[in-house]
């Protein structure tokens, strides 16, 4: 039950994409980024592509690597140790979101694209902040062999840099997801979005006045994989994201003197950051298991072991912000303090797919109410 | 050595049928669940006689030498004897002191005589074995350790008390930390380490009345106490080196220790199963939201803990801090413990402010762990100093 596989590949994604993510992405790098358009440089998503990232998750056939989801942590975990944005998350999710939803047709015209180098992104939250994905208030209504759309999407990251975004409508009384490309985007449509973390670049997506051919509402509507693949990319940044934060802890912590003291040889400081390195440990290690049993394809245990990451990853997270911008004192308060970077994008991790309660509540009753 | 996955699951077998087969039956008193809560004779002989049992049926020790007592097969064959002994929940064996850290160490660094003397009598549980390294003024600061030994001749003249002596009455032998000098350079030069016999003249154990108002520790007094020279391990003022060396078996980040189940462990499906048939205002506790969030959280950390001990079995997937989950163990388990079982309390309504007696729910076993569990957040050092040894060694936060 308790079970870790770790590939050979994954081993060496690991090991290339903390190597380049430290490269390109040193702390001042992210900084400068933060006030550019888009997440990333075109350099950058270019590099990514060449080393074949975009493709990790996409099947052969289609111009991928054939690898599964797992393979594509070790990356997300190694961008989120050094708070490196991109569309490789958004645009991996929209892959996932054809592979395991779209028809035949429908991947081979854009699981190609995406293999090649095309960013996308999906839609799957509104307004109203729910985190129940298939409780949707967006419309798709059949006008022939047309597809006409209304409502708004919101968090749909990169979606300027994205050439297609998937997003979840009501259609026919059932929950679906429809494609849209970009040169069928009005303009006007996509807003930017003031977001606590300020290395997204977040979008609010008004449908209304969008059509499309009836060829891109996806064949099916696996909502349950969908959101399991956007837990698990959380989670995956999330654990970068504590060793991140705790090198940045440690750091001043063994430097700042207060008192004639280095303020790390007080308790009050050094058993909290002791608690954080071991919710990382605990979070890496549920990390890497529920990846390990969403490859495995046991759709249950995989519900259970990605909620549970996501339920623990995201308090502890959050909680390892909180204390990193609290034992920096005065210099924390300030904007120039790293600490920050972390906490605000830890509030977005929390509250992105479900905080820790939400998922709790789900858990429950698969945990407590089976069969002893 | 290489051994067939055959060879293993045939033996897995073997010793699931065998404690299937020996399994104990229940005695007619309370059992204790960790060697620190022996409190009476009943309880002494009946755990004595199961871990002779297991030592005699090959379970326990599997992987320290043949000539000493030992199984001589390889540590795979102990871990799938040791899973077998949870699995079917079999008493625990109750000379830990001598399996877990007495015996490590002479395997590790005692002399040929050294081993032939010991090993065995530790393995049959023949020999018990207690720990004398904290002092009434001293707890969880070892270094500081003021009883001392004066050498006369070939004897060590030993003088002053250690506390927290568990099994201290049925001991035949101590691992004592005394100091042999004053005035070195620091503290920690002064201080020997000794394999001290319990019977010498002028080695006084008292029982100690715990919290719960039961019996399980000793103050082990020494008045004048000559023990012989030869019981010294390395050399006069490498004490606390020794020392240390073992507390890292008992921190668990090295291996050697002969195995077997050390405790009977509460798990959080009994807390769950509990939950099921414990009421709160009239409805099962289980019903409750905030009984469940609670409860799955507590699933969550004790399966985070599994997941951890699995993980750091691939290299590839260390943090930064390699050594903090080998490290941070017993801090863990501990304080999971000690929290659940105080949780379990809180599903009983008024009840929960019964202690043992037949009108309590379990006959009071969640009040009674609850309480006992502050011996695994406490002794081998407090969950305090555990925050300040990862803080400072792993993550090389200054003192």
């Amino acid at each position: 039950m308790a079970s870790i596989e770790f590939s050979e590949e994954q081993s060496m994604l690991l090991e290339t994409a903390a190597d380049f993510c430290r490269t390109h992405s040193p702390v001042d790098a992210v900084r400068k980024q933060i006030e550019q358009e888009q997440s990333t440089t075109p350099e950058l998503w270019a590099a990514m592509a060449e080393l074949g990232w975009l493709g990790v998750t996409i099947p052969e056939q289609y111009g991928g690597l054939g690898m599964t989801l797992a393979d594509a942590v070790p990356i997300v975990e190694s961008m989120g140790r050094y708070l490196m944005g991109s569309p490789f998350v958004a645009t991996t999710l929209a892959a996932q979101a054809l592979i395991t939803s779209g028809s035949e047709a429908q991947k081979n015209q854009w699981l190609s694209e995406i293999a090649s180098g095309a960013a996308a992104s999906v839609g799957l939250t509104e307004e109203d902040g729910n985190w129940r994905l298939q409780e949707i208030a967006a419309t798709a209504t059949a006008n022939g062999e047309t597809l006409s759309l209304a409502g708004t999407k919101c968090f749909v990251l990169d979606a300027k840099q994205a050439q297609a975004i998937v997003v979840s409508v009501m259609f026919e009384g059932a929950a679906r997801l429809v494609l849209i490309q970009a040169d069928q985007i009005p303009s006007g449509a996509l807003m930017r979005e003031v977001v606590i973390d300020e290395t997204r670049r977040s979008f609010t997506f008004k449908l209304d006045d969008i059509s499309v051919p009836r060829s891109q509402l996806l064949d099916g509507a696996d909502f349950a994989a969908l959101e399991q693949a956007a837990m698990l990319m959380l989670v995956a940044e999330m654990s970068g994201g504590l060793a991140g934060v705790l090198h940045v802890i440690i750091d001043y912590l063994t430097t700042r003197k207060q008192f004639d003291q280095y303020i790390g040889s007080y308790q009050s400081l050094k058993h909290p950051t002791v608690q954080i390195l071991l919710s990382m440990e605990a979070c890496r290690s549920h990390l890497y298991h529920a990846a390990t049993v969403m490859a495995a394809g046991d759709i249950a245990a995989a519900e259970e072991a990605v909620r549970m990451a996501k339920a623990q990853g995201s308090e502890a997270f959050a909680f390892a912000g909180d204390r990193a911008v609290q034992f920096h004192g005065g210099f924390g308060f300030t904007y120039e303090c790293d600490a920050q970077l972390y906490l605000r994008r830890a509030l977005w991790c929390q509250y992105q797919f479900g905080d820790t309660a939400y998922h709790r509540e789900l858990l429950a009753p698969l945990l407590l109410d089976q069969a002893v | 050595m290489s051994i067939s996955q055959v060879e293993l699951k045939d033996f897995e077998q073997q010793a699931d049928a065998w404690f299937a087969e020996h399994k104990p039956s229940k005695p007619d008193f309370i059992l204790p669940e960790t060697f620190m809560e022996v409190g009476t004779d009943q309880q002494f002989e009946y755990l004595r006689d199961w871990q002779n049992k297991v030592y005699e049926a090959g379970y326990v020790g599997m992987a320290w030498p043949k000539e000493f007592g030992g199984g001589g097969v390889d540590q795979a064959f102990q871990d799938i004897a040791t899973k077998a002994m949870a699995k079917h929940r079999v008493p625990f064996l109750p000379n830990t002191i001598g399996l877990n850290w007495a015996g490590p160490l002479i395997l590790h660094m005692g002399t040929e005589a050294e081993k032939q003397k010991y090993i065995k009598g530790i393995l049959s549980a023949e020999d018990i074995w207690c720990q004398g390294f904290s002092e009434p003024d001293h707890g969880s600061d070892l270094g500081s350790a003021q009883c001392r030994a004066v050498k006369d001749g070939d004897e060590y003249v030993v003088n002053g008390s250690k506390i927290w002596t568990s099994l201290g009455s049925y001991a035949k032998y101590m691992i004592l930390l005394a100091r042999t000098a004053t005035g070195g350079p620091n503290k920690y030069a002064g201080l020997s380490f000794f394999l001290a016999p319990m019977d010498a003249e002028g080695v006084e154990p008292r029982p100690i009345k715990k919290l719960t108002g039961e019996y399980g520790f000793c103050q082990t007094f020494f008045n004048d106490a000559r023990i012989p020279a030869s019981c010294l391990m390395g050399k006069e003022g490498e004490g606390w080196k020794v020392a240390m060396a073992t507390l890292t078996f008992e921190r668990g980040a090295t291996g050697g220790q002969a195995g077997g189940l050390s405790m009977m462990d509460l798990s959080i499906n009994d807390v769950v199963e509990l939950a099921r048939r414990a009421k709160r205002n009239g409805r099962p506790a289980i019903e409750d939201p905030h009984v469940r969030a609670e409860l799955v959280d507590l699933i969550t950390e004790s399966r985070s803990n599994g997941l951890m001990a699995t993980r750091s079995g691939i290299p590839a997937l260390a943090s930064d801090w390699p050594s903090s989950v080998s490290m941070s163990g017993k801090l863990r388990s501990t304080e999971l413990k000690r929290r659940m079982c105080q949780f379990a309390i809180s599903l009983q309504g008024a009840n929960g402010a019964r202690f043992v007696s037949s009108d309590a729910i379990d006959g009071g076993m969640w009040q009674r762990s609850y309480l006992n569990a502050f011996s695994g957040t406490i002794g081998g050092g407090t969950s305090q100093i555990q925050h300040n040894i990862i803080g400072e060694r792993v993550l090389g936060l200054p003192k």
